[in-house]
Formats: C-alpha cells, sequence, structure tokens
C-alpha cells in the first residue's frame, strides 16, 4: 500500500534529531510537526521570520501579527525569536538550518529538483524554496512517486523549469525512500506491502536496487 | 515638521512627490505587516507605471491587488504572486512584466540596495531560470550567480512603533521586508499603530534606526488575515 501522507509526514520525522533547526515546505512536510518523536526537541524555523513555530492558535489567540510562511496564523514556542527576512534567509543560505522538508513536481538523477513552475499553466512564484534548496546540506523532498496517470516523477532528467540544481540527496515518495548518488537512484526502504517491482515500474531514471530492500516501519 | 521630526499628518503629504513610472518598495509578506493606508493613498492618486517590488502583490481586493484593477502597476518584482486572480490575467496577457526572484535574494537585493552595495553572489538560482543572463562564478568550487541591488524613488513600510525621529520597532512576523525596504528607498515613509515621543523608545530594541526613514503617519489598519487556522482548545 502506498503510504498516506500522514504516513510521509512520520516517516520523515523518524529522521528528526534532537536539537534540530527545521524548516518545513507547505503541505505534507507541515505536517511533520504533528509526528515529532518523543523525547527529542527540534525547533521550526518559518522563512518569514520565526525561529520556534508553535501550534496553530486557539480563537481567542489569534494574532495577524503573528503568521507562518504558508500565510496561516500561528503561536511561538518557548524560547523563539523574530527577525527579518534577510536575517531569516541569511539563516538558511548559510546553512544554519539542519534540515529542510519540501514537496516538488519532479526530481532526477543529477539531484536536481522542479517544484515551483509548470508553464503556461501555473506560475505563481518560487517563493523561498529556491534558496532553501540552494542553501541547506540536508534535504528531504516528499512528493508522490509518480502521476495520478502513472507518470513517473523521479527521473533521468527533469522536463519542467529547476528550483536548484544538483542539491538533492534523499527523496521519500509515496511508495519508497531513495537516495540519489553518483548520477542514480538508490533504493533504501519501500512502503509496508509496496514491492520493488512496483516501484521499479514507476521509476523513469536509474534505480539502483539492493539485495535486500526493507519495508519501512511505523512504530 | 522641523529638525528630526518626520511625523506628517496627512496621506497627501506622506505620499507627496510620488510620480508616474517610479519605482516603490513596499514591505509586507502577503497580507502580514503591509503599509495599507500609503497603498490606499497611492490608488488615489492614480499614479500609474509603476515598477512594484515586494514579495507578493496582495489579494484581489485588498494590498497591493488594488493597485492593479486600474493599471498602476507595470512591472512587478516578487517571489510569489498566487492568490490573485487579476493579477493572473494581466501576466498571461501581459499586460503586467513580472520578475520572479527568489524570496532570500529579494530581501538581499534591498539590504544591499540599502547598504551601498551594488550586487552580491548567491547559490541560489544557479542551474534554473532565474540564472539566465547573470554572471556566474564559482568559490571554493562551489557555484553562484551574481544578483543586482535593488532601490526605489520610495519605500513604503509598516511598522508597530515609531517615536517622531523615525526609529521604528516592527511586531511580531509583521516585520518580514520592512526593515530592508525603509533602507533602500530615497524618500522611506512609515505608517505606524503608535506614535511615540523621541525617548519613549529602548534604543536597544529599535530595529530600523530613524535615519532611513524620511515620514511618519500614524494610520488604522484592518489587519486581513489571508489563512485563518485555528486549533481546539
Amino acid at each position: 500500500m502506498a503510504l498516506t501522507r500522514e504516513q510521509l509526514a512520520q516517516r520523515v520525522a523518524q529522521e528528526l534529531k534532537d536539537g534540530y533547526y527545521v524548516n518545513l515546505g507547505i503541505g505534507i512536510p507541515t505536517l511533520v510537526a504533528n509526528y515529532v518523536p518523543e523525547g527529542i526537541e527540534v525547533m521550526l524555523q518559518s522563512e518569514n521570520g520565526l525561529l520556534g513555530m508553535g501550534a496553530f492558535p486557539t480563537e481567542e489567540e489569534i494574532d495577524a501579527d503573528l503568521i507562518n510562511a504558508g500565510k496561516q496564523t500561528v503561536t511561538m514556542s518557548k524560547g523563539a525569536s523574530l527577525f527579518d527576512s534577510a536575517e531569516s534567509f541569511a539563516m538558511i543560505r548559510g546553512g544554519h538550518v539542519d534540515l529542510t522538508v519540501l514537496g516538488a513536481f519532479e526530481v532526477d538523477v543529477q539531484g536536481n529538483i522542479a517544484s515551483y513552475m509548470i508553464p503556461g499553466k501555473l506560475i505563481k512564484g518560487m517563493g523561498g524554496a529556491m534558496d532553501l534548496v540552494a542553501g541547506a546540506d540536508n534535504i528531504i523532498v516528499t512528493m508522490t512517486h509518480a502521476s495520478k496517470h502513472g507518470v513517473s516523477k523521479l527521473l533521468s532528467q527533469c522536463t519542467l523549469p529547476l528550483t536548484g540544481k544538483g542539491c538533492i540527496k534523499k527523496v521519500l515518495t509515496d511508495l519508497a525512500f531513495i537516495e540519489i548518488k553518483a548520477g542514480k537512484f538508490h533504493l533504501l526502504e519501500r512502503a509496508p506491502g509496496v514491492s520493488v517491482e512496483q516501484i521499479i515500474e514507476l521509476t523513469e531514471g536509474e534505480l539502483v536496487v539492493p539485495d535486500v530492500v526493507p519495508e519501512m516501519s511505523f512504530a | 515638521m522641523a529638525g528630526f521630526d518626520k511625523v506628517v499628518t496627512t496621506y497627501e503629504q506622506a505620499m507627496a512627490g510620488l510620480t508616474d513610472n517610479m519605482t516603490v518598495l513596499a514591505g509586507g509578506f502577503g497580507l502580514c505587516g503591509i503599509p495599507e493606508g500609503l497603498i490606499a493613498q497611492i490608488k488615489k492618486m492614480q499614479t500609474k507605471g509603476l515598477t512594484v517590488v515586494s514579495n507578493n502583490c496582495g489579494v484581489d481586493d485588498f494590498g497591493l491587488g488594488l493597485l492593479l484593477p486600474d493599471r498602476q502597476i507595470k512591472k512587478i518584482i516578487a517571489s510569489y504572486v498566487g492568490e490573485n486572480a487579476e493579477f493572473e490575467r494581466q501576466m498571461m496577457s501581459g499586460e503586467l512584466d513580472v520578475e520572479l526572484t527568489p524570496q532570500g535574494t529579494l530581501a538581499e537585493k534591498m539590504r544591499a540596495g540599502g547598504a551601498g552595495i551594488p550586487a552580491f553572489f548567491t547559490a541560489t538560482g544557479y542551474g534554473t531560470p532565474v540564472a539566465e543572463g547573470k554572471e556566474e562564478r564559482q568559490f571554493n568550487g562551489k557555484n553562484y550567480i551574481l544578483e543586482e541591488a535593488i532601490t526605489g524613488e520610495f519605500a513604503i513600510v509598516k511598522a508597530w512603533k515609531a517615536d517622531r525621529y523615525g526609529n521604528l520597532v516592527y511586531r511580531h512576523t509583521a516585520r518580514n521586508f520592512n526593515p530592508m525596504a525603509a533602507t533602500a528607498g530615497k524618500i522611506t515613509v512609515a505608517e505606524v499603530e503608535e506614535i511615540v515621543e523621541p525617548g519613549e523608545l529602548d534604543p536597544n530594541e529599535i530595529h530600523t534606526p530613524g535615519i532611513y526613514v524620511n515620514r511618519v503617519i500614524k494610520g488604522n489598519f484592518e489587519k486581513r488575515i489571508e489563512q485563518r487556522t485555528v486549533r481546539q482548545k
């Protein structure tokens, strides 16, 4: 069975380490905050200018001056700090964020990522995504393995305009956890009940499959 | 006004000197921390041919989106322009020139502009459409592109508190692009929630020193929320 959005978030959360500063993109990445393992502390960075993003506010706590990068109302956690956009991207570009999680339309074997534009169709802009992929060392891309029509999103070469070149090393899809190195995809784990053959079938770029591919486990 | 007193009392005074074809830098992220009254004044003045530099362009009926129906904006430099139907229509038809710029690069372009730095190298955008036509260079084996600074004839910003000398304090994430925009305008106008006397703001806590600010006006803010998201108690 392909992973649900919640399971994708859960699997990403397993990569969190105590003391990590983490930037979570909009969509599935945001859900990761709900699955921080017990006993570890992470601090969430929101690129509009907040380090230490808390839960959504209650009706009484809503404050129009306090939003996240998705423009949603949020709260601050204990020990939070506020800063301007130049400072925020200094943190990001300067490599101070320990883990970045974001979505994509396509990823290829060279570690290229396309996530912000479909020419003629979707032209909303890259927001902070180009800065995030250029500045972070540790990035996990979350996305579905293939389109609804079965077209692979793990390619030998991205077809859409790039968000970043050669910057992605880890991809978690609804079917597999994949590492990118030396111009190839490497299969690390598969979703429970998903066969290696299914993954090969839906991976257009070259995929290296080890003899044993463990299933992901969810506590 | 006398000496360092930057306070003006009317929006006409606040935006005096703005004419067609000028470049206006605007603070704000989405609808958070935007100079609502100054934008309304630009709409009232019907200034045309503007180049607007702002992270976003508001929504259809609020924020910088208000300047779209009368075609006041010729060009916009922004990082994200979704959630705005009229904007999309003008962009697709070619009536509006849009220069999509990564968010961090946009912030740094304004910061550099205000700090007298003409350009800087950044890895952001290397190998993407953003890099087209820009100088590339390697430092320590990594690829960078040259991005040029931005300044404008006007900067319009929103702050929480100001003193009469134009020292500004922002609140929460309404700070966003405002401090950088404030430094990069030839004439910087701050619309604020509260004006106090010099000496009342703690000098340790001033975000934008008054040297960058030319005019201060007290505004009344709607503070519209784009994505009202709550949790149950």
